[in-house]
């Protein structure tokens, strides 16, 4: 029997879930291949097959799963929809298989598992997600075992990516230290600034989508941290003034992010990368602008990108930026 | 005092200003929304909220600025940002420097404490449970009563002979929903609009078409928001269908298994098999079913940057594909004008008769 291939789109949850995914199928046997680096052309393609209205993140995923129909048996387009038995993913993600089965011709089969443990017990959530990964499973092989053993492998590397995140690698580098690459640490000077760059995965680490905001920073010597740096427990134990929490994962994380960053002050600056026209963000974004009002003392700035987003435009705000804070700090 | 307020959503307001009253509230009634209101909520709302959020913030200021202290609105639990509205909104009003109260209603079945601690608060007449059960029922009696007016007027409005009687017999109508306070007179309001609605004189044998209109619950509902959709249509000629009224939607919402729901999911089900929040789901469902009881079209309305109805409008275009019935997405956001609006409905209007008659003609056995 020849090896079964499935492509998974780099794009939207690949930036957290994929070294999960990757080893799963690995462990299964399947060959897992990759859509390439966003480019110009995915967003291109992507923009004339989605719909005008749907934000950027969505349209160049369009253009992913279309670089991967001729070279992938299967492509892999989960239906996140609660991994944590609380939050919930953007609605967009909720339909995604739904978009993609519906609006683009002659794909290869599209495997749409569901993963849902939404409101479930404290053992209900566990074996949801991996009757949803046997689901997935079943489909390569009729081996219990086997998805059991590969299910297993996949939370150990879960949890090894989710190390070397908090170890202050970004999900990039992460994933390539997974593959074998060696892990490099840049040393920073002592007295370099530090940057909370807040945000969805998806716009932050796709150094094509936000025109290189992490990279550009790192060119002005400043030092990034993000949410993915930090452990679960800081996050989950912030408390915020509002009776309930945001909806969605994503969101939820960023949110919390942003409040640690404020409360314990250790940055110099925080940036928030958001994308036009993002549903949960035009509550998420107001919102921390609020809170930063009553910290003045850590610089605060809002990135918004689009399919339009030029170089120099955000060159020059991030330098502006670095600029300003790097002036405040020398003046105190 | 409470000097109570609440989201203006089509002509519910008159339900709940009776409810709120029998309460012991005063009831500072919210304004039709209109440009000013728009403005305000702009001004202040994060730039991609959803025309909704807008709306419902600029209601909120106007209504502070006429006195009201306590704005009261419904919650949700996801995936769609409405459930979000009240606390977003009550921080940026308190941004602003006013101190309010906001009660946020959750689904009383999920939440039942929380729910009889509003309605605690809200109680400032102190009525027993059961006094406010009552009123509840009352409310929601008239509720339906204005629903069902609101039902006759789709039907009669394409058939009337004189332009714009049935919107003008409309209004009067409301008016007399709104002066009835026991189920009596709410029931006789109730006939003698409906006689007052038949009384207008109609033309039987005019060609109606009938069009569907979906979409999200707001923009449906309230006729400032979708620049009164419903009476253009209805002067063009077409018998609307709205699938979503306030009383359906929330007997839907406290039982899963009420009949319209799953009629509408199964039939979304090879569509969109699972709930992705608002009424992404139902959109593509109610157009199927549409589509099967022979409507002549569909109309979408949805707020610009609302996330169900971009998934279900980026299905919907195979869906029209598919059952051959055409439907026009209109995403609504502050700039959206009457005219234009207009322009593109006659547009389409036009090319529902064209179509209609093309099969009349085929089929000549087929009359309407």
């Amino acid at each position: 029997m020849s090896v079964a291939t499935v492509g998974i789109p780099r794009a939207l949850a690949y930036y957290i879930y994929f070294p999960r995914w990757r080893s799963f199928l690995n462990e299964l046997g399947v060959n897992v291949v990759t859509s390439g680096l966003s480019n110009r052309q995915m967003l291109d393609e992507g923009v004339k097959e989605a719909l005008a209205e749907a934000c950027v993140p969505i349209k160049l995923y369009f253009g992913h799963v279309l670089s991967l129909k001729d070279k992938a048996d299967y492509i892999f387009v989960p239906r996140l929809y609660c991994l944590n038995s609380k939050t919930l993913y953007c609605p967009k993600f909720l339909g995604l298989p739904d978009m993609i089965k519906h609006s683009l011709n002659h794909l290869p089969p599209i495997i749409d598992t569901m993963f849902n443990n939404r409101y479930k017990g404290f053992l209900a959530r566990r074996t949801e997600l991996a009757k949803s990964f046997f689901q997935l499973g079943s489909k390569f092989t009729n081996d219990k075992l086997k998805i059991l053993k590969a299910f297993y492998r996949s939370l150990k590397t879960e949890q090894r990516y989710l190390e070397l995140l908090q170890s202050g690698l970004l999900p990039n580098q992460a994933i390539a230290v997974l593959g074998g690459a060696k892990n490099v640490n840049i040393a920073y000077p002592e007295d370099s600034l530090k940057f909370a760059v807040l945000g969805y995965p998806y716009h932050l680490y796709d150094d094509f989508i936000n025109v290189g905001v992490l990279t550009k920073l790192r060119r002005l010597g400043v030092q990034v941290v993000t949410t993915e740096n930090l452990p679960p427990g800081i996050l989950a134990r912030q408390k915020h003034p509002y009776p309930k929490d945001m909806f969605w994962t994503f969101s939820d994380r960023a949110f919390r992010a942003a409040l640690h960053f404020f409360r314990e002050g250790r940055v110099d600056g925080i940036i928030y990368v958001t994308a036009f026209g993002c549903g949960p963000d035009a509550m998420v974004y107001r919102l921390i602008e609020m809170e930063s009002k009553k910290y003045p003392h850590i610089p605060f700035m809002i990135l918004m990108i689009d399919e339009h987003s030029g170089e120099a435009g955000i060159s020059t705000r991030l330098e502006a930026f670095t600029d300003m804070v790097r002036r405040r700090k020398k003046g105190v | 005092m409470l000097k109570v307020t609440f989201p203006r959503m089509g002509h519910s307001y008159i339900a709940f200003k009776m409810l709120m009253e029998e309460m012991g509230n005063e009831v500072v009634v919210p304004p039709r929304p209109s440009k000013r209101t728009l403005d305000l909520g702009v001004q202040h709302a994060p730039e991609f909220a959803c025309l909704p959020f807008k709306i419902l913030l600029g209601t909120y200021l106007e209504t502070i600025e006429m006195g009201a202290n306590t704005l009261v609105t419904s919650g949700g639990h996801g995936p769609c940002r409405a459930g979000l509205y009240a606390q977003v909104h009550h921080r940026i009003i308190q941004d602003l420097g006013h101190k309010v109260n906001m009660v946020c209603f959750e689904a009383p079945l999920r939440h039942p404490i929380d729910f009889l601690k509003k309605v605690n608060f809200l109680n400032s007449a102190r009525l027993s449970y059961r006094a406010v059960y009552q009123a509840i029922k009352k409310g929601w009696h008239k509720l339906k009563a204005l629903d069902n007016v609101e039902r006759l007027t789709h039907k009669i409005r394409p058939r009337e002979l004189v332009a714009g009687a049935t919107s003008k017999v409309y209004r009067q109508v409301q008016l007399w929903l709104d002066q009835a306070k026991t189920y009596q007179e709410i029931d006789e309001a109730y006939h003698e609009s409906v006689k007052a609605l038949n009384n207008i004189p109609q033309d039987p044998d005019r060609m109606i078409l009938k069009v569907g209109i979906i979409g999200e619950i707001y923009v449906l509902l309230e006729p400032a928001s979708n620049q009164e959709i419903e009476e253009v249509l209805g002067n063009l000629g077409v018998e609307v269908e709205r699938s979503i009224f306030l009383t359906g939607w929330t007997r839907d919402n406290l039982n899963k298994n009420s009949k319209d729901l799953v009629t509408c999911h199964e039939a979304a089900k090879s569509w969109i098999p699972v709930a992705i929040g608002g009424h992404g789901q139902d959109s593509v469902g109610h157009t199927v079913l549409y589509a099967q009881q022979g409507f002549d079209g569909v109309v979408q309305l949805a707020p610009f940057t609302c996330i169900p109805e971009i998934v279900s409008k980026t299905v919907l275009t195979r869906v029209s594909r598919k059952y051959n019935i055409p439907v026009l997405t209109f995403f609504l956001d502050e700039q959206t004008g009457k005219a234009g609006m207009a322009t593109r409905l006659e547009a389409f209007v036009d090319l529902l008769r064209r179509k209609k008659l093309a099969r009349l003609d085929t089929h000549p056995a087929v009359t309407s």
